[in-house]
């Protein structure tokens, strides 16, 4: 090849043979990488009259935006939820594995839990990028304990709390520290939530609501101060009504204030949900859709007895279970097995399938400016698949890590 | 002048692909040996830029030894504007081959001086040696790059307001909103483009007809900017049967007829040769039809799959 003149030293690579997902559609393009980020070869070639050092053949494979799990509460043995002496080593260690299944961030989930656990493990970790070893750490997802006692579900009773100040004071009891916080699961008709909900927002968290009985208008009006997100839909909260929606109705409400959209995520693991609901929501606004694994502790390891948060848990099969009980407590589908599920579930195409796991997660934390797309400036969070969504290595080092390079700059600020 | 007929707009951007191809191939570029070869945009060159990338993968060619040299570029159009002739050049060219950035030039319609940014591009096409092969189109008031009717015929590079007619024509690249259409141009003059040395200029569809009826069988004229190259001394116009449509008959046949005598001549060398043909289609894998034609010396034949010089 040519000699290189690019101004930066920084090696450049150039994917050829390769399908990309780009301005929604899969296009046979070739693409650029320079110090983690997506680089535009046009302006390479005009501006700075550089080449790649380096072309790697893709052998048709798909090039996708890394998936980003927004709800992943642990796996292969290590729970978030638990104050364990190593938390930071725990959460890299799922971040490690986690890029098999394509997903190269997260937001590690604690779910209800004692103050004192959240004030041991929020401060053990800060939000970082994503490299080849792990996936990055978006911030956490706070699932709890402002939520509805009825609907619960593996959430522990003697945890939970309602909203005794309307305002910062109670998030802070609760939690110690918002740093380092992505989002925030919360049941909308809990008295005082809506300034909660508002202080959450100006501080830049993305408010779910979830594990809630709101009616619609409470939901609508949650919406209305900010709050964007719908935790795991149809699970825990009242089922649709005709003539109460309810949150689900938050699909098709008309409240929702211009520019914005309200996004819902949906565990498409096949047994969270019936694949005729997942099609209704599907069709009812596909826009929104966000695949979230809910991945538990047990993820990855043999069916049997494990720990999640307060509380012990049984697998059988694909099925996670509160021990003794037959209430779902979790999944343990890998992301990319959602994601085949989700599009053989729902017939949508291959396009669809795989922003509802990269592009529409980050739109809703609002990073979509540097994640969840292969635009020029993206960063490089690559994910590798075959035609049949199956993940596969990345070609540049033949291991799993998928993205390609580590960025040296800041992580999104969220 | 040579008047190259064929059916379709796929035959003849392949005949124009084949003979840029055999051009640059003949002159054997190296290092210390550029070939210069002048360029086109719009969406006549389109076939043909195809399938010269298209002999670039087979292995047939390679554009490391070949510097370009654009006719022409919009004034005050971001570079990187889908419908800029850069991307336009990038997108349907530069990005499929392996042509180095540095060998390419393109006009730059937002540099901060025009007349001075006009002047380095004569420059830099003195300093390359000048142009071998000149490749152009026509447009339907027959100006060869933005060379509008009124252009000196012995113009050079400079700044070009657009004629109302090439605005309209062009907004249907900037979604019909003629607001959008840039209204000036850097371009290479009449005069730089009579410079080179040889000059093919291509010629699809019916719209161009009457142009290329005044270009070449009317006189030089400046409202008709391509009837200049009346007077190069080496000029090729490439066209497809809809182009002739405004042609006499007697023009077509007769370059028609000439066409198929130079076939018979070069059957006539292959006759001549013939003792070592069998050899040398055994020696280069050919399969029987392909054709194969043995020029001597100097004496190019265009349209082959495969050329054999012996000198």
């Amino acid at each position: 090849m040519p000699s290189n003149k690019s101004v930066s030293d920084a090696p450049i690579t150039q994917f050829v043979n390769c399908m990309i997902l780009r301005d929604h559609k899969l296009q046979r393009e070739d693409l650029w990488v320079r110090e983690g980020r997506i680089l535009d070869p046009e302006k390479l070639f005009f501006d700075e009259q550089g080449y790649a050092d380096k072309r790697v053949d893709c052998g048709g494979n798909i090039i996708a935006p890394g998936f980003i799990d927004v709800q992943i509460n642990g796996g292969y043995g290590i729970d978030f939820s638990q104050a364990s002496e190593d938390v930071s080593g725990g959460i890299s260690f799922v971040g490690k594995k986690i890029l098999e299944h394509g997903v190269t961030s997260f937001c590690p989930t604690l779910v209800t839990s004692p103050p004192a656990v959240y004030h041991k493990v929020l401060p053990n970790i800060k939000v970082y990028n994503g490299g080849p070893h792990g996936a990055g750490v978006l911030g956490f997802h706070l699932e709890g304990p402002f939520i509805s006692v009825e609907k619960r579900g593996a959430h522990p009773e003697h945890c939970l709390r309602t909203f005794k100040y309307g305002g910062l004071q109670d998030l802070m009891e609760a939690y110690g520290s918002l740093d380092n916080v992505a989002m925030v699961t919360l049941a909308p008709e809990l008295a005082k939530s809506q300034s909660v909900v508002q202080e959450l927002c100006q501080r830049g968290i993305t408010v779910s609501l979830g594990h809630s009985v709101a009616n619609l208008s409470q939901a609508e009006e949650a919406v209305q101060h900010g709050a964007s997100f719908i935790t795991h839909l149809f699970n825990a909260m009242l089922p649709f009504h005709h003539r109460d929606p309810g949150i689900v109705g938050l699909l098709t409400s008309d409240q929702i204030p211009a520019g914005r959209t309200v996004y819902y995520g949906m565990i498409a693991d096949g047994i969270h949900t019936n694949p005729a609901a997942l099609r209704i929501a599907h069709r009812a606004h596909p826009l929104g859709l966000v695949l979230v694994t809910d991945a538990i502790t047990a993820m990855g390891l043999p069916p049997g007895r494990h720990t999640l948060g307060q509380q012990v848990i049984e697998i059988q099969g694909l099925h996670a279970y509160v021990a003794g009980t037959t209430t779902l407590c979790g999944s343990i589908a890998t992301m990319d097995m959602c994601v085949r599920h989700f599009k053989h579930a729902s017939g949508c195409s291959v396009e669809e399938a795989l922003e509802a796991a990269s592009l529409h997660p980050a739109q809703l934390l609002g990073i979509s400016n540097r994640k969840g797309k292969l635009d020029f400036g993206s960063d490089a969070d690559l994910v590798f698949l075959d035609d049949a969504l199956n993940i596969q290595m990345n070609p540049v080092d033949r291991n799993w890590p998928n993205i390609d390079t580590v960025t040296s700059c800041d992580p999104p600020s969220l | 002048m040579k008047l190259i007929i064929l059916n379709d707009y796929d035959q003849a951007s392949e005949w124009a692909a084949k003979y840029i191809r055999n051009k640059i191939l003949l002159f054997k570029p190296g290092a210390d040996r550029y070939f210069t070869l002048g360029l086109p945009t719009g969406s006549t060159p389109l076939g043909c830029y195809k399938k010269l990338i298209e002999y670039y993968k087979k292995g047939e060619i390679s554009f490391q030894y070949v510097k370009t040299f654009n006719m022409d570029e919009y004034v005050g159009l971001p570079r990187d504007h889908p419908e800029s002739y850069h991307s336009f050049m990038w997108n349907n060219f530069f990005k499929h081959i392996d042509i180095k950035a540095e060998n390419t030039h393109i006009l730059d319609g937002n540099a901060a001086n025009l007349q001075d940014e006009c002047q380095a591009f004569e420059d830099k096409i003195k300093a390359a040696g000048g142009i071998e092969l000149f490749v152009g189109g026509i447009g339907p008031d027959g100006h060869i790059a933005f060379n509008e009717p009124g252009s000196s015929l012995v113009s050079r590079t400079r700044v070009k307001t657009l004629a109302r007619d090439t605005i309209l024509a062009n907004a249907r690249f900037f979604d019909g909103d003629l607001s959008k259409v840039p209204t000036m141009a850097l371009t290479v003059g009449v005069g730089t483009v009579m410079d080179a040395k040889e000059v093919m200029i291509l010629i699809t569809g019916a719209h161009k007809a009457f142009a290329l009826y005044k270009a070449i069988e009317e006189g030089v004229n400046h409202m008709w900017t391509v009837s200049a190259f009346q007077q190069h001394p080496q000029t090729v116009f490439v066209c497809d049967e809809d182009a002739t449509l405004e042609l006499r008959v007697k023009t077509v046949k007769y370059f028609k007829g000439e066409a198929e005598s130079k076939t018979h001549d070069a059957h006539m060398d292959l006759l001549k040769h013939s003792g070592c043909i069998e050899s040398l289609k055994l020696h280069y894998g050919l399969v029987d039809n392909a054709s194969l034609i043995i020029a001597v010396k100097t004496q190019i034949v265009e349209n082959v799959d495969f050329c054999i010089i012996v000198c």
